[in-house]
């Protein structure tokens, strides 16, 4: 009978020894894809408005950023145009673009895309007046950047 | 002399130091993809650049004044959902003879579905769309007008695609990412820029008012 008669067991200890070995390969994921926040906002952070035909943009190095929201002091009115980590005015939008192209290869200057962030409900006058300025030195090609989603939350 | 065996190491603590530093990553990280409206600018005219005469029939004229309000050929107030509607209406018209196209004689627009009529644009290479925003337009309003003009215009290519190559427009820029080796990109390139090219985008853009 004492083939029968089962010996009552813990359950046995579930070995946590590869448990580093898992926290380490997505920790290694989170080292690789994380990206710092390089520009510390001095404006609002901008609302971005959405859209549905939205576009991924590819090749991240060759993107130049232009984010316009409002000023944080609450006493100046009007939309703010920061690039890097300095506030700027609309013509000193040339001269960041030209600065940004002595950065990249000759060969993919053409390819360099202007990514514009701005508020939903900063004034067009300013964008229009930023894509004036890069009309004239050849930066024709721009992103007005967007979230998804429906088109009626943006006014 | 007795040789003592090095004791071993504690790995214990590893998977905590692991984690610690893992959630550290965790929460700083941004996975934020970067997509947009893209848009390409006209190229800055030269000085003594004289522009081309247009038939009024050939614009579609789109203001938008300071409270959002959307004015279309002057005429009537509309809803930015019924734009893309007319915007792909007033496109696909083909009431007339468009430009030359690869050196061929102009003709009629054969591809199009619209109604024909007279008064609207006589052929997708010639319909310009017109959008006219004051300074004090929302920012937002101007973005849900140009995704609206946008979708329009890709609706319209995958209407034509789908018709020539059985894949719409936006399944032929998919598949154009997912495509392996330059030959296979090129051959889905060229059924893009046929569908671009039977549907160009127009968009003028003059000063806004101030």
């Amino acid at each position: 009978m004492s083939k029968f008669n089962k010996k009552k067991k813990g359950l046995p200890a579930i070995s946590t020894a590869s448990l580093p070995d898992i926290v380490f390969m997505l920790l290694f994921f989170f080292m690789v894809t994380t990206t710092m926040r390089e520009t510390e906002l001095k404006i609002n952070t901008p609302v971005l408005p959405s859209a549905t035909e939205v576009k991924k943009l590819e090749h991240k190095s060759l993107v130049s950023t232009i984010y316009i929201g409002s000023s944080k002091n609450k006493n100046i009115t009007g939309d703010k145009i920061q690039v890097n980590d300095k506030i700027i005015n609309y013509t000193e939008v040339q001269s960041f673009i030209l600065a940004e192209r002595a950065e990249r290869k000759e060969d993919e200057v053409p390819f360099m895309t202007t990514s514009i962030k701005a508020d939903k409900s900063a004034n067009v006058g300013t964008i229009l007046d930023i894509k004036e300025q890069l009309r004239e030195i050849q930066a024709l090609k721009i992103s007005f950047s967007v979230t998804k989603g429906d088109v009626s939350k943006n006014f | 002399m007795a040789r003592r065996e090095t004791p071993e190491i504690n790995a214990g603590s590893m998977a905590d130091i692991a984690f610690l530093l893992l959630i550290f990553f965790l929460v700083t990280t941004t996975m934020n993809v970067d997509s947009g409206i893209s848009r390409k600018l006209p190229e800055p005219p030269p000085a003594d650049y004289k522009p081309p005469v247009i038939k009024q029939k050939n614009v579609f004229d789109i203001v938008v004044n300071r409270n959002n309000q959307l004015l279309i050929e002057g005429a009537d107030f509309i809803k930015v959902k019924e734009l893309k509607d007319l915007v792909v209406a007033f496109i696909d018209n083909g009431g007339g003879i468009g430009n030359p196209m690869d050196g061929e004689p102009a003709a009629e627009c054969d591809w199009c579905n619209g109604e024909k009529d007279a008064l609207s644009s006589d052929h997708p290479n010639k319909a310009i769309i017109q959008l006219q925003s004051d300074r004090g337009t929302s920012y937002g309003m101007y973005i849900a007008v140009q995704n609206e003009i946008e979708a329009a215009y890709i609706e319209l290519r995958n209407k034509y695609a789908l018709k020539k190559y059985r894949t719409s427009y936006t399944q032929l820029q998919k598949d154009m990412k997912d495509a392996q080796g330059s030959a296979a990109k090129e051959a889905i390139k060229v059924k893009i820029d046929d569908a671009k090219k039977h549907y160009p985008q127009i968009i003028a853009e003059p000063e806004p008012i101030k």
